[in-house]
């Protein structure tokens, strides 16, 4: 089974000369492109976050069937490919009646992919929680929403902060899968590039470093981040 | 979707399987070196482990498909495109199977390798019946979860126009106009591959998590 859309890559090229040039000229839109894959990172993982509380509330309902579903729902997505959830929106969500463009679509995707990854991360924040605290919290005269906030809240989020930074930086990545339903982001630009220049390993191999920086970027921003606000002694 | 739509999936889930096994049964020969490399305690050799795993798991599989698959091209080596693609799914997996398996060796207890110090055991008796039989028995679920992306991660491969179990979907789709069946379908038998493993991986990781309290 061969490729059959483009030239076959299959021929001796012994003597092949590196051009970067289409590379360098295309680099104001590569550019673009970064921001574009940040943008549907960060689209991505804000409705990851609002499916991922959702579906942890819902997850603990009395109503039976609705946690059935919620943990359908955690154990479809962990176990398909985004590719295919992908086209799965693409095709759907305009026969349900929603008509967004291919970049929106991109993002609600991202969101329900990640919303999957972020239900199990918030539960385990959840669960890590000593029920014996809130009780010590509300005996010694907290209000409950104080109790929730600093005997819930943060130490919750601390819990989930390294896995959900590593969520994100897989977020990222994942957008690249994207440009199979021409969102626009780093990989889509760096097709268009490379369909016009032919210069497939320049391109490609520029664009996969432009990834790596993007990922370290975004470990140190927050990373950085962790240190100043969970930074209190653990024990 | 008819009889002959069918047998194309199937045919498709049958090179998803080729690829998947490939890419994992050598992502294990190189994830072992590079575990290795990266425990060996000489620290240039460590750092080269340490970039390697670094950037495939800081750059998107996507990428790293295209640049092994059109690399490769350059220096004029043909192959198959299934080799092709393979060599860029086993040079992924070495680099997280090698990290999976870097942690599970760190996390065998000091004493077992002085023990084996103390008995006069070379590096190679060392690591062949000491410590690696111990790693592995902790790295199996993270290892099953790994194969599970791995899995899910060869639909990629459709993406250099290789027909495994998703372009084979996009191309019935095509045909059929039926996007939201067929893809449904596909993602039932991508469903009916990896639950299974997670099930299994979830299972040992209760375990051990049990035995070890």
């Amino acid at each position: 089974m061969r490729r059959d859309a483009s030239p076959q890559p299959w021929e001796a090229r012994v003597n092949y000369a590196f051009d970067f040039e289409p590379v360098w000229r295309g680099l104001p839109d590569l550019l673009l492109g970064c921001i574009g894959t940040l943008g549907l990172a960060l689209g991505g993982m804000v409705i990851a976050i609002v499916i991922g509380i959702g579906g942890v509330v819902l997850r603990d309902s009395r109503f039976r069937p609705l946690r059935w579903l919620v943990m359908a729902f955690v154990e479809a997505i962990r176990n398909t490919p985004f590719l295919v959830q992908i086209y799965f929106i693409f095709f759907a969500l305009p026969l349900a009646g929603v008509k967004l463009s291919p970049t929106l679509t991109a993002v609600i995707a991202l969101g329900v992919n990640g919303g999957a990854y972020a239900i199990e991360i918030i539960r385990g924040g959840v669960e890590s929680i000593n029920k014996g605290q809130i009780e010590t919290g509300l005996a010694l005269g907290l209000h409950k929403s104080e109790v929730f906030r600093f005997i819930v809240l943060k130490p919750a989020l601390r819990a989930i902060y390294p896995s959900l930074t590593s969520q994100f930086v897989f977020l990222t990545l994942t957008t690249s899968i994207a440009s199979a339903v021409s969102a626009y982001e780093l990989t889509y630009v760096a097709k268009r590039i490379e369909s016009d220049s032919f210069r497939s390993f320049e391109v490609y191999g520029t664009v996969m470093l432009m990834y790596l920086v993007m990922s370290w970027l975004i470990m140190l921003i927050l990373n950085s981040f962790s240190a100043r606000y969970f930074n209190y002694p653990v024990k | 979707m008819g009889k002959g739509e069918y047998l194309f999936l199937l045919k498709g889930l049958q090179w998803t399987l080729i690829l998947s096994a490939a890419g994992f049964v050598c992502g294990m020969l190189g994830g072992l070196a590079a575990a290795l490399v990266r425990t060996s305690g000489k620290q240039y050799l460590e750092r080269l482990a340490a970039a390697y795993i670094g950037l495939f798991q800081g750059t998107p599989l996507l990428l790293q498909l295209f640049v092994v698959y059109y690399g490769l091209a350059l220096y004029g080596i043909r192959l198959d495109a299934w080799v092709a693609v393979s060599i860029g799914f086993t040079l992924h997996a070495s680099a997280y199977l090698g990290e999976i398996w870097r942690g599970a060796i760190e996390a065998v207890p000091r004493g077992q390798t002085e023990a084996a110090l103390a008995l006069g055991l070379g590096y190679m008796s060392r690591m062949r019946d000491i410590i690696l039989p111990q790693a592995l028995r902790i790295s199996l679920p993270a290892t099953i979860g790994f194969l599970v992306q791995l899995i899910k991660g060869t639909s990629l491969a459709a993406f250099v126009g290789f027909t495994e179990l998703s372009r084979a979907g996009s191309m019935v789709s095509n045909q059929i106009f039926k996007p939201l069946i067929v893809f449904g379908i596909v993602g039932a038998m991508y469903f009916a591959i990896c639950w299974p493993l997670s099930l299994l991986g979830a299972r040992l990781e209760r375990q051990f998590a049990a035995s070890a309290r």
